[in-house]
């Protein structure tokens, strides 16, 4: 493309603002260093990749938390279409402690499980890097990129333990739907440049919000659509489950969390950096997809016995929620800061239940909801844990999922049209039939025996304990003090 | 002081689980410098200003929704706040050595604690979110106390219980949004707050009619769900039935109240002309309460479900005080809040009681309480009578007032409708008279059965369940002869949100 650009005369080199990349050269660097450490000491790097990974994660967080206080104001590279602003950094630093936590989730799993470890954490650490270039992406090109950047690595770690016809399955199951959403993604963006004749979210909303065609209307509906695959809303979720319960369960929470986030950041650029113009398409889609998932995810988890398949289709539920200020991104665009803070509650209790979901299989190899049987028994401190995610997830003050449906819910009422009103009051009635299935897994832990008497307790290894306070301790901050992130997530945008 | 019991509940965790005494020992003292700070708050609060708020604090909380940490007292909120600060202790006490099954007095007891903290802060928020917030915290807490120490049933009743009171806050949360972007200030703007104070004094000015019903409506089902009035009363019974003892005298003596003070600290000030609208409709809901809830207390077989049934009832009463928006009716209804915590608490104290002895509440079963245990069934017979109404005890004061209100209701309000209501209200009393006189009767009176005649394991009242409901029964008796103390508290408070009310409907 450069040079196609000098042949045209006149180019110059991009100006490159090296503090605002570094954090991607951080991580960068680090993935250098893992693929190095792993051919250079070859066996011998096995007990230090994870912390190697772990130590990278953090490191970019420094720079990360430099260009927050920095206070230089909004950083744009490449004629816009790389845009580091404070709703950027949050989002950034969002990937980067997820990201850590998922080491810290994955590091016995994957020494214990003997499998490929450094490729395991490169992998995982080239995705974590396309999620924070995604969240600087104001154009179509980045986007794409850094969604397959992401995306790719994932496939691959979904079917991670390759003796295991599930986990086959899953990554299969993951890829296949995963290109086919591109390839519908990639035609509808095909569409929106040949309107808007430049690659550029601001530009073409522009071009697109002057005339109503039908291409422009097939354009934005094939895009999102793509990214419908990748957030999971119903009806594009099918691979979900299946996936979610195949992979590897560290894997499975990074799917769930980090994954269907970054998906959710390109909905917010696509939606309210171009589509703005276009929300007589937007709005009516988004209310559809917001709807069916949050109903269906929710009637079919009631059904699961598995926890992490009904984590899974409570993911799904949970996507409807948060496509939900979509339907008024028109005339609340403050409801992106809803969004935002939904995605990174949602986060901590997701990853958290992941957490103890990992810890408990330790001892009883099982992700079955049975297995949960009698848990306050022999594991009293994960089973409060667990309770607290689950009381977040259902949305009970003083965790941090009330604040996350609360957001939700006010920007919809703000919104004032008939289609907000109206799924408001279906997200309200869908809150209730979630409380079912979470209360009961509480239930199981708390108001049931033990399987066999076996109380024998469950030793749980350092990283983990490390995962579960940094979530509990999220939810719990983020429910006392909303304040804090709200705040942060309001004044990223401008206010 | 609201957060004293939380800080009770956080010592509580990090001690072990076998030292019990200590943990008893810990939550009593807990619970109890919690009542110091409610005798410091007696002594700081101004009577001759009842009316206003008193002791707020406010402080800037969830900034970018403008909702703030405000709380306060004023004479509605007082006597609620005290009957919390009151009955806790005493369950603690009552807890002593009647840990239900399976044990684990360190889990029950910090649950107890965190349900107080829930409690003292719904009474004493004033803005809408926080109240929200404490406001559920009491669900948790009270869902694993039914579901853990509860009884055969418990995971029915402990689901049902948990899933009637979402929907309602679901409903009550929509509505607190609607509030806060449709009320309008006197400039015309939009307030934009969830301060209970200046919502309640924009009084729901710009919002249309139809809208003000329908968020109304929200309220109503939230707080509804909570009372519970007919017809969301189904989980109640349930809740009751199947809860441990301590359970059941917090959901009767202070959870269903936090509905009631939904309705007039919150429901009616803010939306005083949507009050008026569905005054008829809250009349006749509680009025078929009343008559629903005895019919049911009648055809009961067992005594706690039956106390339970005659909770429906008096909160019935409760209701069509508040229905008639007079400040005559909603100061009865505070009085009726009140002594029915006390009486009705007191009532699943003595079912708890009498479960330990007998091993069931079968009403067939027992009989000749007054022979094989005289003392318990004496105060049952107390209880009963104060329970029915009898003038000089506390229930009479909060029965009689709220049928005689409706005799005058607010004006705009159909005459006709509340001196219906009220007539059949008062019949409600003959069967209330009837069914716990019946309950008193088949209980205590008679012989023992035959399969209790001879146990020698079943004892009279003992002096943990003395200490308890000593200050419960002398309460019962103080407020029914002298009213007074309550009616000036909380007379103030309430003739201003009945003024209101009044101001908009004349």
């Amino acid at each position: 493309m450069s040079a196609l650009l000098a042949t045209a005369g006149g180019w110059t080199a991009p100006t490159l603002d090296f503090h605002a990349l570094a954090p991607e050269i951080v991580l960068l660097g680090t993935i250098v260093v893992l693929i190095i450490a792993d051919v250079v000491l070859l066996e011998r790097a096995k007990p230090i990749i994870s912390a190697l990974a772990g130590i990278g994660l953090l490191g970019s967080l420094v720079p990360i938390i430099t260009l927050t206080v920095s206070d230089s104001g909004t950083r744009e590279m490449f004629d816009g279409g790389y845009v580091v602003d404070s709703s950027a950094l949050l989002l950034k630093a969002f990937f980067v402690i997820t990201g850590y936590v998922v080491v810290l989730l994955s590091t016995n799993y994957v020494a214990e499980g003997d499998y490929w470890e450094s490729e395991y954490y490169t992998l995982t650490m080239c995705s974590i890097l396309g999620m924070i270039v995604m969240a600087s992406s104001r154009d179509l090109i980045g986007i794409f990129v850094s969604l397959e950047l992401l995306s790719i690595p994932a496939y691959m770690l979904a079917g991670w333990r390759k003796r295991d016809v599930r986990s086959s399955e899953a990554g299969l199951k993951y890829y296949l739907m995963g290109v086919f959403a591109t390839g519908i993604m990639l035609y509808g963006m095909s569409l929106l440049y040949g309107v808007g004749g430049t690659t550029d979210l601001a530009g073409i909303g522009t071009a697109i919000s002057g005339e109503n065609s039908e291409v422009i209307t097939l354009a934005v509906i094939f895009t999102i659509i793509g990214f419908g695959f990748k957030v999971s809303a119903v009806p594009f979720h099918t691979w979900a489950p299946d996936t979610y319960e195949g992979a590897p369960t560290p894997v499975t929470a990074f799917l769930a969390v980090a994954s269907k986030a970054a998906g959710f950041v390109a909905l917010i650029n696509l939606v309210y950096y171009c589509f703005l113009g276009r929300s007589n398409v937007v709005a009516p889609l988004m209310f559809v997809l917001s709807a069916l998932s949050m109903t269906v995810g929710n009637l079919i988890a009631l059904r699961q016995t598995n926890v992490v398949r009904m984590l899974a289709y409570s993911g799904i539920a949970q996507a409807g929620y948060i496509l939900a200020p979509f339907v008024v991104a028109d005339q609340v665009p403050s409801g992106l800061s809803s969004i935002v803070v939904y995605l990174v509650i949602y986060g901590a209790m997701n990853l958290g239940a992941f957490a103890v979901v990992i810890a408990v299989a330790r001892k009883t190899r099982s992700a079955e909801i049975d297995s949960m049987r009698g848990l306050f028994q022999f594991a009293p401190g994960l089973t409060v844990a667990m309770t607290v995610f689950l009381a977040s997830l259902i949305g009970i003050p003083p965790l941090g999922g009330w604040y996350a449906k609360f957001g939700i819910m006010k920007a919809l009422i703000d919104g004032a049209t008939g289609w907000a009103y109206a799924l408001v009051v279906i997200l309200a009635v869908n809150t209730v039939v979630a409380a079912t299935y979470y209360l009961r897994i509480a239930r199981v832990m708390w108001f049931e025996d033990a399987p066999d008497g076996d109380i024998a307790p469950v030793k749980v290894p350092a990283s983990l304990v490390t995962a579960m306070a940094i979530c509990v301790v999220a939810t719990l901050i983020f429910g006392v003090f909303p304040g804090l992130l709200a705040d942060a997530a309001s004044v990223a945008l401008g206010g | 002081m609201t957060f004293v019991p939380l800080i009770g509940a956080a010592a509580m965790m990090v001690v072990p689980r076998a030292q019990e005494t200590l943990h008893k020992g810990i939550a009593l003292i807990t619970s109890l410098v919690a009542v110091g700070l409610g005798v410091a708050v007696i002594g700081a609060f101004d009577f001759d200003q009842a009316k206003s708020m008193q002791l707020v604090v406010d402080k800037s909380w969830i900034e970018v929704i403008n909702s703030r940490f405000i709380m306060g007292i004023d004479g509605l909120s007082m006597p609620l706040l005290l009957l919390t600060l009151f009955i806790v202790p005493l369950v603690l006490i009552y807890s002593w050595n009647h840990i239900p099954s399976p044990g684990n007095a360190k889990a029950f007891l910090i649950l107890i604690l965190i349900l107080e903290t829930g409690m003292i802060g719904s009474f004493v928020s004033q803005d809408l979110i926080l109240f929200f917030v404490f406001f559920e915290v009491v669900l948790l807490p009270m869902y694993f106390m039914i579901g853990v120490w509860g009884g055969e049933q418990r995971q029915y009743a402990s689901i049902k219980f948990f899933l009637f009171t979402l929907f309602g806050s679901a409903l009550m949360i929509l509505s607190f949004i609607a509030l806060f972007f449709l009320v309008k200030g006197a400039d015309g703007q939009a307030l934009n707050t969830f301060d209970m104070a200046k919502l309640s004094e924009a009084g729901g000015a710009g919002i249309a009619k139809t809208t003000g019903l329908v968020i109304f409506g929200g309220l109503f089902v939230g707080f509804g769900i909570k009372v519970p009035m007919f017809p969301f009363h189904t989980w109640l019974p349930d809740a009751h039935t199947q809860a441990p003892t301590q359970g059941s005298v917090i959901l009767a003596a202070v959870l269903l109240k936090l509905g009631t003070y939904g309705f007039v600290r919150i429901a009616i000030p803010m939306l005083p002309e949507a009050a008026h609208s569905w005054a008829p409709v809250i009349a006749i809901l509680a009025t078929i309460g009343i008559i629903y809830g005895a019919l049911g207390c009648l055809a009961q077989t067992d005594f706690k479900r039956l106390i339970a049934f005659s909770s429906v009832a008096h909160m019935g009463y409760v209701m069509l005080g508040i229905s008639t928006l007079t400040s005559y009716g909603i100061n009865a209804a505070v009085f009726g809040m009140v002594a029915h915590g006390l009486i009705t608490g007191m009532l699943f104290f003595i079912a708890g009681s009498v479960k330990d002895r007998f091993h069931t509440l079968e009403i067939k079963r027992l009989g000749g309480l007054l022979l094989q245990t005289p003392k318990l069934g004496w105060i049952l017979g107390f209880c009963t009578m104060a329970s029915l109404g009898l003038p000089g005890l506390a229930g009479f004061w909060g029965e009689f007032p709220a049928i005689l209100s409706a005799y005058q209701p607010a004006d705009g309000l159909s005459v006709a409708l509340f001196r219906t209501c009220m007539v059949i209200a008062a019949i409600g009393t003959v069967l209330a008279a009837g069914y716990l006189l019946w309950l008193f009767q088949r209980v205590a009176f008679g012989r023992p059965s035959e399969e209790f005649e001879n146990d020698s394991s079943i004892h009279d009242v003992v002096a943990t369940e003395w200490i308890a409901w000593a200050p419960i029964l002398f309460l019962i008796l103080l407020f029914g002869f002298l009213p007074g103390i309550i009616f000036n508290v909380t007379n103030p408070a309430v003739s201003a949100i009945a003024a209101a009310a009044q101001l908009v409907g004349g």
